[in-house]
């Protein structure tokens, strides 16, 4: 115990995760592929080499140019240009940004609507619990598709069009949060169950801690593995979600464009030869997918004490 | 002529640091007929040894030196051979008699399959034999249990089911590890009981693994002291518990709480003894210290708790007594002790007069105020502060994610929102320094900490509110023998200092002999006997405080 290494990064290299990362390609392999993404995507601005949202940049000669290597292909154009002649490099950069904030936002929305009704339901029991977890079920059985296009018909409703426009992006977070959050309900209070029945929590009931600090203080910190899990696997999910509702046509609106958007720009064109409008932004969204969810997996397996 | 013969053997776990040696170069040997008890605390290399034997150590585990020879043959010579000794040859029982049998299968078809794989019998033949065997083992109506599921049977019936399904290959080798550490008291004996018998009958060599001294003294014939993979000493059990040669063993002996006298303290002969009376005077300035009186600080009367299982099922079914009316009191500044075995109702006691559970009927008076009726939080505030509780795991009782220092400044801060950091830290540290920790253990999170230095932390956490009054939920029954002691001794020590009352809860005998005054037996949630120690342990009165008093293994039989 005494060559322990207090220091943050000290405890970080010493900590069993750590090693275990080191040990795991896949692991590596799709963190490097998301710290990329994810630095590109907060620097767009910097790194992407055109604003494909500054109408004076864009020459309508330039659009459905092909990716630079085919043969009609502008060395300037990497991943080539869509109808409006924007470059479409920047344009999934601009686009996966949006995808991420959108993703990131619907999945912390979810949590903190799930995490505190599952702790709670499963802290206090009886009947607030029983109508919690009930609600849950209901809410499962509605696929969170549907769920998403139901808020998003009666955002349409409620607000007005020129408003809709602006409002898109946080109707879609809540539209996502909201059919997400039964699985972290769930998650929190099956942890939560097992975490209330160990002495610990005991003692500080006899000690006198109030139920909300021991809700928060002591069982969360303690159920948080498994949150972070299903937190990462649903970050995926809700990626995907918002390009599937952008594609059908009821996510962000086409001037802000994300990669759902993107994708089905590209798909009217596809029939007519310009597969790459709608190809890049596809396999990116897959990549980006694919890494989170290898990600998550690794971290389920490496994270669950049952496993080691 | 040994039958087994261990030879130089070595066991090690290569682990992502170092190489652990859980076995160093043991050597020893066990004749048939004969009980070789090996002990050892926690992390000796015990069951690691047993394993080792029919070769079936767990990943990154290695056997990496030493043969074992059994009946003049080197059974680990080639690995694929092992499989017609285990099982065979040699037999094994396990501890846990819930898990060791397969639920899905009737103990009838476990005992043919094993029988069928090692023996060449039809079915006619090994199912007489089966119910021969079961028989043997003292399951009796064994033709019409023989198609019982193992749930169907009671823990002390499994393990002798277990024992059975060991026996049936006609084993010359039994290893039997920790055979009665999951079991009642009561049952411990007739386990115990019937391994002896059978070691005769049989002519068995048997290798018994156990932590507890009191089952070696009354069933080995040899005994092996282990400690951290060495074989410390060996010899007959009469000398190595009577005239014990190395400290270590002496150390051990001395631990173990004598059933037949008290003492005041337990003697600590490995680690120095430091005079922690001095130490405890910077607590004690801060104590707020009640003069005894001879007052009952507990009182409890005509207490009742049912458990009500599910909530769409028939109450009244499901409808468990845990606690049948119950009456007792506590002195102020008294030891009482509860005694009774698993299912008896002592824990859920506990967890009533801590406020955990409400009764179902009855009261709980705590300083002539009753307890069970207070609504309001902010006087259940005043008494929470009060009583606090110690308990049996100390893996579950401390948060992992907290250093040591919020855990205990916790009940401080919540009971006086006022005080000072710097008082704090100086509180902390005077509380530490009370349970014999040091400074630095402060900053450190309790997985850091063995199980007797989080009991120790646990302990300074309750003490942090001045409590009058402390529930010990089996305080030391995960502990070794060992670190048992000194928790013992420190809690002996608080408790004269600080004129703490003391509620012991153990289903230990001997231990509760060395710490309590006063002692209530109870059985089935019913209080049998409430008496004073000394008096309950020479001449008991009722029925069921003589059944236990009698079946708990003895270290002092040795003498006679």
């Amino acid at each position: 115990m005494d060559n322990q290494n207090f220091s943050f990064i000290g405890k970080i290299r010493d900590s069993n995760i750590y090693f275990a990362f080191t040990k795991s390609p896949t692991a590596i392999i799709s963190t490097i592929i998301l710290m990329i993404i994810f630095f590109c995507s907060f620097f767009v601005e910097l790194i992407a080499p055109y604003n494909p949202f500054d109408p004076s940049s864009l020459d309508l000669m330039e659009a459905f140019t092909p990716p630079s290597w085919s043969k009609d292909g502008m060395s300037k154009f990497l991943l080539g240009t869509d109808g409006q002649g924007r470059d479409m490099l920047s344009t999934i950069l601009y686009g996966s940004r949006i995808s991420l904030i959108v993703g990131f936002a619907a999945i912390l929305f979810s949590l903190i609507l799930g995490v505190s009704l599952g702790l709670t339901a499963g802290y206090f029991g009886g009947k607030y619990e029983m109508i919690v977890m009930r609600i849950t079920d209901v809410q499962l059985t509605v696929p969170s598709i549907l769920m998403a296009l139901l808020i998003d018909g009666i955002a349409r409703g409620v607000i007005s069009k020129e408003l809709h426009n602006e409002m898109a992006i946080y109707v879609l977070i809540f539209a996502i949060g909201i059919s997400e959050w039964p699985q972290f309900a769930r998650v929190s209070r099956a942890a939560t169950l097992v975490e209330k029945n160990k002495d610990y929590i005991s003692a500080s009931t006899i000690i006198g801690v109030p139920n909300i600090k021991i809700m928060f203080k002591h069982i969360l910190p303690n159920i948080l593995r498994p949150i972070l899990v299903i937190g990462t696997i649903g970050l995926a999910l809700a990626i995907i979600a918002e390009s599937t509702l952008s594609f059908l046509g009821v996510g962000v609106p086409p001037t802000t464009p994300s990669l759902g958007t993107l994708i089905r720009i590209g798909n009217d064109f596809l029939f007519s030869g310009e597969w790459w409008i709608t190809f890049f932004p596809a396999i990116f969204l897959v990549i980006l997918a694919f890494s989170i969810n290898l990600l998550g997996d690794w971290m389920r397996d490496t994270l669950n004490p049952k496993l080691n | 002529m040994s039958f087994l013969k261990i030879d130089n053997l070595s066991v090690n776990y290569r682990m992502r640091k170092e190489t652990i040696y859980a076995v160093k170069n043991i050597n020893f040997d066990v004749k048939k007929g004969e009980i070789l008890g090996l002990v050892g605390e926690s992390g000796s290399g015990k069951s690691t040894l047993g394993n080792a034997i029919i070769n079936l150590i767990d990943e990154p585990g290695k056997i990496s030196n030493g043969k074992i020879i059994l009946d003049g043959v080197n059974i680990h010579e080639k690995p694929e051979d092992i499989l017609k000794y285990r099982g065979k040859k040699i037999g094994l029982i396990f501890q846990d008699p819930q898990t060791s049998l397969n639920p899905l299968l009737t103990i009838g078809e476990q005992l043919i399959e094993t029988i069928q794989t090692h023996l060449d019998l039809d079915f006619k033949e090994s199912k007489s034999r089966a119910i021969n065997l079961l028989q043997e083992v003292g399951i009796k109506d064994s033709e019409n249990r023989f198609d019982n599921y193992p749930h169907q049977f009671s823990g002390g019936m499994r393990q002798r089911v277990v024992i059975s399904l060991a026996l049936c290959c006609e084993p010359e080798l039994l290893i039997a590890d920790e055979p009665t550490t999951a079991l009642d008291v009561s049952i411990q004996s007739q386990i115990l009981e019937l391994i002896k018998t059978l070691t005769k009958e049989r002519n068995l060599a048997v290798i018994l693994i156990t932590h507890d001294m009191g089952v070696i003294s009354e069933t080995a014939d040899r005994v092996g002291v282990m400690k951290n993979g060495d074989l410390v000493e060996i010899g007959s059990t009469k000398e190595i518990l009577t005239n014990p040669k190395e400290i270590y063993t002496k150390s051990l002996i001395s631990s173990v709480p004598p059933t037949n006298k008290k003492i005041s303290r337990f003697k600590i002969i490995e680690k120095k003894e430091n005079s922690n009376k001095s130490i405890n005077i910077k607590i004690l300035d801060r104590w707020n210290k009640k003069k005894l009186t001879e007052q009952n600080l507990i009182e409890i009367k005509n207490l009742k708790k049912t458990f009500q299982e599910g909530m769409f099922t028939e109450t009244s079914k499901n409808t468990v007594m845990a606690v049948d009316d119950v009456s007792f009191n506590i002195k102020e500044g008294e030891s009482f002790g509860l005694v009774g075995e698993s299912g008896s109702g002592k824990s859920t006691i506990a967890k009533m007069i801590v406020n955990l559970f409400k009764p179902s009927s009855g009261d709980i008076f705590f300083d002539n105020v009753c307890i069970t009726k207070i609504k309001k939080n902010k006087e259940m505030m005043t008494f929470r502060k009060q009583i606090q509780m110690i308990f049996q795991d100390p893996y579950s009782s401390l948060n992992g994610r907290l250093k040591v220092k919020d855990i205990i400044a916790e009940p401080i801060k919540l009971h006086n929102p006022t005080i000072t950091n710097d008082d704090l830290d100086d509180y902390i540290n005077d509380l530490l320094e009370s349970v014999e920790l040091s400074k630095k253990s402060s900053i450190r999170y309790p997985h850091e900490f063995s199980g007797g230095q989080r009991q120790r932390i646990s302990i300074a956490r309750a003490l942090a509110t001045q409590p009058r009054l402390l529930v010990c939920d089996e305080p030391t029954s995960a502990l070794d023998v060992s670190i048992q002691a000194q928790i013992l001794n420190l809690l002996k020590d608080l408790q004269e200092q600080l004129n703490l009352t003391i509620l012991f809860i153990s289903h230990d005998l001997p231990v509760v002999r060395q710490m309590c005054d006063r002692i209530g037996v109870l059985r089935n949630g019913k209080l049998c006997e409430v008496s004073d120690t000394e008096k309950l342990f020479l001449e008991p009165k009722h029925e069921y405080s003589k059944e236990l008093l009698h079946l708990m293994p003895k270290i002092e039989s040795i003498y006679n």
